[in-house]
């Protein structure tokens, strides 16, 4: 049979904000534990919460960002469970009445269609604590300095169908966010996690099969990994003849496998209701239009102009506008040699090709948008050529100079283009190779073209690869069809 | 001195009759001789009061006292007092220290108080009788074999006894009004949000509302002028002008309108309670009060709703002792769910489990709508009908409890003691203040008259009460203590 798989995910996404969502203790990362956690995290008896405003207009700048409705009137709910890194036996959250209401955002796929996937809600809440079990024989550590923290989980609809456009999805929702300012989303210290809900159904069926529910998978590869998983998992269960159990699973990633966390039967009643100890949120529309005046530009709004108004394709815009910091920096390099075709090509050629190798993030990169950019202004205006540029680069990399102009002048990298030294020079390989001469005379015109390389290369090893390759071209063209 | 009502004490003290130390250590006295029989203190803090006294004198000395300088009181054993037991009459919480001040306890020790200890109640504030503590029951000192009232309890019977002028309690369901009622004292709930709950253990966080318990109106004002106000701590506290409550309280009641619930003077009430109320009404009359019969339509509907909302929100309040960062933990838990069963089960007692469980059902899946949106409904309801009856009436006047104190182990059935909250429940569900006065006594035992008005009107209240106070002596009455 043909199956189709049905995709919804619930981004979880740590808000950048300096204390926590409900009490003043530091959100910083990495700190020795227990140390940022105070009466109120601890869930001290006679404790209240008071809400971060800063969290709430990250929210609801995060809700205009994906045009969506933002109700005038929200709640905190309580969400009742025992743990113990939850030190107050609930999670205060939304569930009702969220902050951000529906709202969608555009998924740019490997082929480059676009695809509209639809939000459901983005909500408010804190985070836990963490249990640590490791290094206390037999015991368990808990950890505070998280619980409080402020999260944004954003509720996709069931809208993507394959592991890659769910991960398009969450590449999307981590590009706004770290426009956004609102979160750094740094997966690997857990700023981004998100729960994957996949399900299987026949081609054609309207309604949605039994889903697993893959729980804190925190890397776009591991999203992608999971879900493939998955559908080979509960593929293989109906092709049987078998049912999928709806359930909440675990990803590892070492074995690359899911497994059974709880079933549906052992899950929780959380018994949600309000929180007396906070008041409903009322965000009235000065409020809302305020936080509108505050937003940066978009990655799609973005998008567009890079294709419209610099001429990139759209390929090249996806790419560049990816995240804030890739985007940023490469219009700081298009600015600074004015040419944004040759800016793109070295950002997402050269400059992304040797980051990944090293594995370096974009705001990590040895060379600035700067540098590159003054190298680029060189090539453009043909002090150097392509091939000097490729040494430039790799002198900037190892930072062999501070400015491109120095490594050119350092290494004599100027590109030749008086036309006495390419003539003399030219004249000098026809000389020295008249067996390669008279082929070219012999040949056909067709052929004539591809063996023209032949000289050009002789000329360029001769002037150390600074001739300008097409006035060498042109020159040797010339001289060799006026020996026909 | 014992005699004395905060007011007259502060009058001493800044004439110089008598200093905060001899004050305090002569309370302190007679909380050794007396609170033996009583129970009325779960933990007395001597030391630190006699230090607290000094400070006041000191001050006074240098002429920066305040109003309520050195004067001493009580907390009920719910507000976080820092360095000092916090227990909520709770094994749970026999051993937690609290390490912070509530912030009610802040603003008065701010005023220069003296605070004695902390007073005994109903476990977690949850009771009409005082016999739910872990300390066990207090006694009333009008009669040691009836129960003081709860879940204040404590703080009542130390006040009635004069172990202390004053104290503070909370009030969640009517726990300031009816204990002031049993023990012939002058409660006060303010309107929710008044006052912060900051610090204060929470029962049921929407109806629990801290106020002041002392012997006269005017007391009660003095208190409320240093507890009063927005704490930016507690999101439910009201941002909105305190004004100065022992202003205006001789203000001549001519032409008041009082409002008789009939709903309040129906079955259960006992007519020598009703009597008393009736000729309290009277006393009004004569002071120049119109009376009006009013109907609150949806007071049946008050107790239910009460017992769904309260303990649905107990429920969740409860659920951080868990024995995993303070308070009571099980010896050796095998794991993590023998730590919780065994800590929860061993650390609350039955009354405070009972309502753990109403609590959870109401609130677990498939109940949810019938029980806890259906109250809410009901409360809305409630609300209104008071909204409704203050477009005709400034106050609303009737008995504060059904009866007088009844004997201790008397109601062994929870809904009957449930019932005794009948007449104050539906004002916390409302969000309104109410005030109860003696206004009489039945077989030795007091009767509490209550006075209800609409949300902030509690300056107006505590005038009502006040000129009833001028005008009467029952506040004066004082229980037969053997010295």
């Amino acid at each position: 049979m043909q199956w189709e798989v049905v995709i919804g995910l619930e981004v979880h996404v740590q808000l950048s904000t300096c204390s926590k969502i409900f009490s003043g203790a530091s959100t910083a990362f990495g700190a020795e534990p227990n140390t940022q956690a105070c009466g109120i995290d601890l869930g001290l008896p006679g404790t209240l919460p008071v809400l971060n405003e800063n969290a709430v207009a990250m929210a609801v700048r995060f809700g205009l960002a994906i045009n969506a409705e933002i109700p005038e009137y929200s709640v905190f709910e309580r969400k009742n469970y025992f743990y113990p890194d939850l030190p107050k036996g609930y999670q205060t959250s939304q569930m009702a009445h969220p902050v951000v209401g529906r709202g969608e955002v555009d998924i740019t796929l490997g082929d480059g269609t676009v695809k509209t996937v639809r939000i459901h809600h983005a909500h408010l809440e804190e985070d836990a604590g963490k249990s640590l079990h490791e290094d206390y024989s037999g015991m368990t550590g808990i950890d505070l300095n998280r619980a409080g923290t402020p999260l944004l989980e954003i509720v996709s609809e069931p809208d993507m169908h394959s592991a890659e456009e769910a991960s398009a999805y969450i590449r999307a929702i981590h590009a706004i966010v770290t426009y956004l300012g609102i979160s750094d989303g740094n997966m690997a210290e857990g700023s981004m996690r998100c729960d994957v809900n996949v399900s299987l159904r026949p081609k054609g069926q309207e309604k949605l099969g039994t889903r697993a529910e893959i729980k804190n998978v925190n890397s776009f590869r591991f999203v992608e990994r999971a879900i493939a998983f998955e559908i080979e998992r509960q593929s293989e269960i109906l092709e049987e003849g078998g049912v999928v159990i709806q359930e909440t699973r675990l990803y590892n990633p070492d074995l690359d496998e899911t497994r059974s966390m709880r079933t549906k039967e052992e899950a929780n009643d959380y018994r949600y209701f309000p929180c007396p100890d906070l008041l409903p949120l009322m965000l009235d529309e000065a409020y809302v239009e305020h936080q509108r005046s505050l937003l940066p530009e978009l990655p799609s709004e973005k998008r567009q102009r890079f294709v419209e108004s610099l001429g990139l394709s759209t390929y090249d815009a996806d790419v560049l506008t990816g995240s804030r910091a890739l985007a940023e920096y490469f219009e700081a390099v298009q600015q600074h040699c004015g040419d944004a075709k040759l800016a793109a090509n070295w950002v997402q050629g050269d400059l992304l090709g040797r980051l990944n190798r090293d594995g370096l993030d974009i705001t990590e990169s040895p060379v600035s948008a700067e540098q590159l950019g003054g190298l680029l202004m060189r090539l453009a205006d043909d002090t150097i050529n392509g091939k000097a540029a490729k040494q430039v680069f790799a002198d900037l990399w190892e930072c062999k100079g501070e400015t491109a102009d120095e490594i050119i002048d350092a290494r004599g990298l100027k590109q030749v283009t008086d036309t006495g030294a390419i003539e003399s020079l030219c004249d000098q390989v026809i000389a020295d190779n008249p067996v390669q001469v008279t082929q070219y005379r012999e040949a056909t015109e067709d052929k004539r073209g591809k063996m023209i390389g032949f000289f050009v290369g002789q000329v360029m090893k001769a002037s150390r690869g600074t001739a300008n390759p097409p006035q060498v071209n042109a020159m040797l063209k010339e001289k060799l069809d006026a020996l026909l | 001195m014992h005699d004395k009502t905060l007011a007259e004490l502060a009058r001493g003290l800044a004439a110089g009759d008598f200093s905060s130390r001899e004050l305090t250590s002569s309370l302190l006295e007679r909380i050794k001789r007396h609170d033996g029989a009583l129970n009325s203190f779960i933990t007395v803090t001597g030391e630190q009061a006699l230090k607290e006294a000094d400070a006041a004198d000191a001050l006074r000395q240098k002429g920066e006292a305040g109003i309520l300088s050195g004067l001493p009181l009580a907390y009920k054993d719910i507000f976080c007092t820092e360095g000092v037991r916090t227990s909520a009459g709770s094994k749970m919480l026999d051993n937690f220290i609290a390490p912070y001040n509530a912030t009610v306890v802040e603003k008065l020790r701010h005023a220069g108080t003296v605070s004695l200890g902390k007073t005994n109640m109903d476990e977690f504030a949850m009771g009409s009788s005082n016999e739910n503590s872990y300390y066990g029951p207090v006694k009333n000192p009008w009669n040691p074999t009836l129960v003081p009232g709860g879940s204040s309890g404590g703080s009542a019977a130390a006040v009635a006894a004069g172990l202390v002028p004053a104290a503070l309690g909370t009030d969640t369901g009517g726990s300031i009004r009816q204990p002031a009622a049993f023990c012939g004292i002058t409660g006060l709930k303010p309107t929710y949000g008044r006052v912060s709950r900051y610090g204060m253990i929470a029962y049921a966080s929407s109806l629990d509302q801290a106020g002041p318990m002392a012997r006269t109106a005017e007391d009660c004002a003095m208190l409320m002028n240093a507890m009063a106000g927005h704490d930016a701590r507690d999101s439910t506290s009201v941002s909105r002008h305190v004004p100065d409550y022992t202003q205006g309280l001789d203000k001549p009641l001519n032409g008041l309108k009082i409002g008789l619930p009939v709903e309040y003077f129906g079955e259960g009430l006992s007519p020598e309670v009703e009597t008393a109320v009736r000729e309290a009404v009277r006393v009004y009359e004569s002071l120049g009060a119109q009376v009006i019969d009013v109907s609150l339509p949806h007071t049946s509907m008050a107790i239910p709703a009460y017992y769904v909302i309260a303990p649905a929100e107990a429920s969740s309040n409860l659920s951080r002792f868990d024995g995993v960062r303070f308070g009571h933990r099980c010896d050796d838990p095998a794991d993590l769910e023998d730590l919780y069963k065994r800590t929860r089960a061993e650390g609350f007692g039955d009354e405070v489990k009972r309502r753990i469980l109403i609590g959870t059902h109401t609130l677990s899946e498939g109940f949810f709508d019938a029980y806890y949106r259906k109250a809410q409904q009901i409360r809305r309801l409630i609300r209104q009908d008071f909204l409704d009856a203050f477009t005709r009436v400034d106050v609303l006047m009737g008995p504060a409890a059904p009866t007088t104190a009844f004997e201790l182990g008397a109601k062994a059935d929870p809904v009957q003691m449930y019932l005794q909250d009948i007449y104050t429940i539906a004002i916390n569900l409302a969000g309104i203040p109410g005030i109860s006065v003696p206004a009489g006594l039945v077989d030795n035992r007091p009767v509490g008259l209550q006075i209800l008005g609409p949300h902030f009107g509690e300056a107006h209240l505590l005038n009502v009460a006040h000129v009833y106070q001028q005008a009467t002596d029952w506040h004066q009455r004082r229980p037969e203590i053997k010295e």
